[in-house]
């Protein structure tokens, strides 16, 4: 087995970066796939918490990077899951304590067992965001659709191009569609005209995000709430398969979006 | 946007934001200030008018798109006048 190693990352912070990471990783092993999450925000761990794990955690990545235990006993196994893991952040070490030819050769040792490594990326364009991009196979960058992020997003992109990485793809998070609709708020096709890479995920705002983290079950599991519907719409993405976007802004979007990455 | 506004012909602020965030885009991307470009067509123009009559306020100086690449597009009228006398 081969596994792909996705990482999530955005420039600015509080974009949607770890709600991302843990709701595709739930949509991708609700479809029998065997997933490992890295948390790359060392010294700021959070994706335990969104998952739920947070009182399984025995040893972090900074302990197998160093060697105290096998990469076996980092990986917490899901609640819900069988096949879905996380290997959570140091909490009390700063991000020099991993460098990025030590994400590789752990990146490296999850493929030959999992289907997907999913990265969680730190904020910023510092040490943390270089380990979190340097074994991936994938980048997929996660902004709002308001300004700092979106200039956030096109420097991160620009360093991507600089590294020679294959081409990221966007998630446009917290769209609000009556704002759009108004005039207030960039749409997707504004996004897309700025930032020109392909789109593979719409999320709209959605209240449900929060109440699921305040549960720790990521929302992709519920049927209902739009914003897993659109997470689960990545996974799929990500699995190869067209999906047509949700219907959240004036209709044709989706025709729109296609046409302007070329697919039409 | 409410209908006051609309009828000062205040902009949506999703226009005001999508042209201000291609603004800051081009200079984030080629560290090419306004002054910087205002300098170089100041340059273009010095130069080429060593050698022909041209008009400066009609050279227009911008960077263009295509896809996430940019390239700085020069636009430089030659007089009649001058193409006449020449001849
Ligand atoms: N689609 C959404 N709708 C509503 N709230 C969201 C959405 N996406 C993220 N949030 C909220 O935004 C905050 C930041 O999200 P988070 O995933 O922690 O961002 P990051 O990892 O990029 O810092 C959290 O409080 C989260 O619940
Ligand atoms: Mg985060």
């Amino acid at each position: 087995m081969t596994g792909k190693v996705v990482t999530i990352t955005s420039g600015k912070g509080g974009v949607g970066k770890t709600t991302t990471v843990a709701n595709i990783a739930v949509a991708l092993a609700a479809d029998g796939k065997k997933v490992v999450c890295i948390d790359g925000d060392i010294g700021l761990r959070n994706l335990d918490v969104i998952m739920g794990l947070e009182n399984r955690i025995v040893y972090d990545i900074v302990d197998v990077v160093e060697g105290r235990c096998r990469t076996r006993q980092a990986m917490i196994r899901d609640k819900r899951m069988p096949e879905l893991f996380l290997i959570p952040a140091a909490q009390t070490r700063d991000k020099n304590a991993v460098s990025p030819s030590d994400m590789i050769r752990l990146c490296d040792e999850l493929r030959q067992e999992m289907d997907w490594i999913l990265i969680d990326s730190p904020a910023g364009i510092e040490r943390g965001f270089r380990n979190s991009i340097a074994a991936a196979d994938k980048v997929l960058i996660v902004t709002n659709p308001e300004m700092s992020a979106v200039r956030d997003a096109d420097r991160v992109i620009g360093l991507l191009e600089a590294e020679e990485k294959a081409a990221p793809s966007l998630i446009v998070n917290r769209l609000n569609p009556t704002m759009v609709k108004r005039g207030d708020m960039l749409g997707v096709d504004d996004v897309y005209d700025l930032l020109r890479i392909e789109v593979i995920g719409i999320v709209p705002e959605d209240e449900n995000v929060i109440v699921a983290s305040n549960r720790g079950a990521p929302l992709a599991i519920e049927a209902k709430s739009r914003a897993g519907q659109a997470f689960r719409n990545i996974a799929r993405r990500l699995n190869g398969e067209q999906v047509p976007f949700l219907d959240l802004e004036a209709h044709s979007l989706w025709d729109r979006i296609a046409r302007l990455a070329g697919r039409k | 946007m409410d209908f006051f506004d609309r009828l000062v012909g205040k902009k949506k602020s999703a226009k005001s934001a999508k042209e201000r965030l291609q603004l800051v885009l081009i200079h984030d991307r080629t560290d090419l200030t306004p002054a910087v470009l205002e300098a170089m067509k100041d340059d273009i123009i010095a130069a080429i008018s060593k050698h022909i009559d041209i008009d400066p306020d009609k050279v227009n100086i911008d960077v263009e798109h295509d896809g996430r690449a940019q390239r700085l597009v020069a636009d430089i009228p030659l007089r009649v006048a001058t193409r006449r006398r020449a001849s």
